[in-house]
């Protein structure tokens, strides 16, 4: 049977702001440039979530797609949709909620939650020009195996 | 955590495709109207992805603005609003399909100094895109 990867896309808007307790203001200023207004600015996400494995002769399904769209919802979406991303969300706490960190927040929350097919790939965009493709913790490509 | 950086560039360049080791006819069917005498545009869309450790200090595999200002320099600014096949001498010789101007973008990528390339996508209009990832014999990403 063929790998097929399936991807889910769901969009959250949320506030944030780059901020490093340990830097001074001039260092947080230059780093972190308008990033670092006091009080945040905002963006509309969009993630997508790959999830790849055979699919099952029963159902013609690598996984429920309507599973995973509840998956999303109760992790992802309540958590972090109309929320400010340094103080409401408890994973992101303590980190810079960079497009890095929170891409590795949402990997942590989903892979546990995916029991039929694997984690392949979280996208999230910050802007349609920017965005991070996080693979987990295995080797470049994160399939675990073959010649990537 | 393996993560990939990912930013979109756009620069707007004229080219021609023509071969000077085909004739004439050859020109014509292999490249069709891209080998129109007088060139004509695009507006390309460039993707730059890097790698590396997220620095724990500022959550980042590399500020924006460093990727930002390498990509404008090696990239942008010599191949804004110019006629690739003479105004970048790398196209003097080789025909500025998508695919030879992704590679040439890669190479001068390459020595981005504060993550990892990994891959350059350039679309040369919303239908078509090219896609290079060096020349280590991986698949993308």
């Amino acid at each position: 049977m063929a790998t097929v990867s399936i991807t889910r896309k769901v969009e959250f808007s949320a506030s944030h702001l780059y901020h490093n307790p340990a830097f001074s203001p001039e260092e947080n200023r230059r780093v972190f440039g308008k990033c670092n207004n006091p009080h945040g600015h905002g963006h509309n996400y969009v993630l997508e979530v790959t999830v790849k494995g055979e699919p099952d002769p029963a159902t013609g399904m690598v996984l429920d797609l309507k599973e995973l769209k509840q998956i999303l919802q109760k992790e992802i979406i309540e958590r972090m949709d109309h929320r400010f991303l340094n103080y409401e969300v408890a994973e992101l706490a303590g980190q810079i909620p960079t497009c890095e960190n929170i891409a590795s927040v949402i990997w942590r929350l989903l892979e546990p939650r995916i029991t039929r097919g694997r984690l392949d790939r979280v996208r999230l965009y910050e802007t349609p020009d920017l965005f991070v493709d996080c693979y987990g913790e295995g080797a470049a490509g994160g399939n675990g195996g073959g010649a990537r | 955590m393996n993560l990939h950086l990912a930013r979109r560039y756009k620069f707007a360049a004229s080219h021609r495709l023509h071969s000077s080791t085909l004739s004439e006819d050859e020109n014509w069917r292999a490249y069709g109207k891209c080998n129109n005498p007088y060139g004509h545009g695009h507006n390309y869309v460039l993707e730059v992805a890097v790698s590396g450790a997220v620095d724990p200090a500022t959550g980042m595999i590399a500020n924006l603005a460093d990727l930002d200002s390498f990509v404008e320099r090696a990239v942008i600014e010599p191949f804004d609003r110019v006629y690739l096949n003479e105004d970048v001498p790398a196209f003097r010789e080789r025909v500025p399909t998508t695919e030879n101007v992704c590679i040439e973008i890669y190479d001068r990528l390459r020595d981005f100094p504060h993550a990892k390339l990994e891959r350059v996508r350039l679309e040369e209009t919303s239908l078509n895109s090219f896609e290079y990832t060096g020349d280590s014999g991986k698949d993308p990403r």
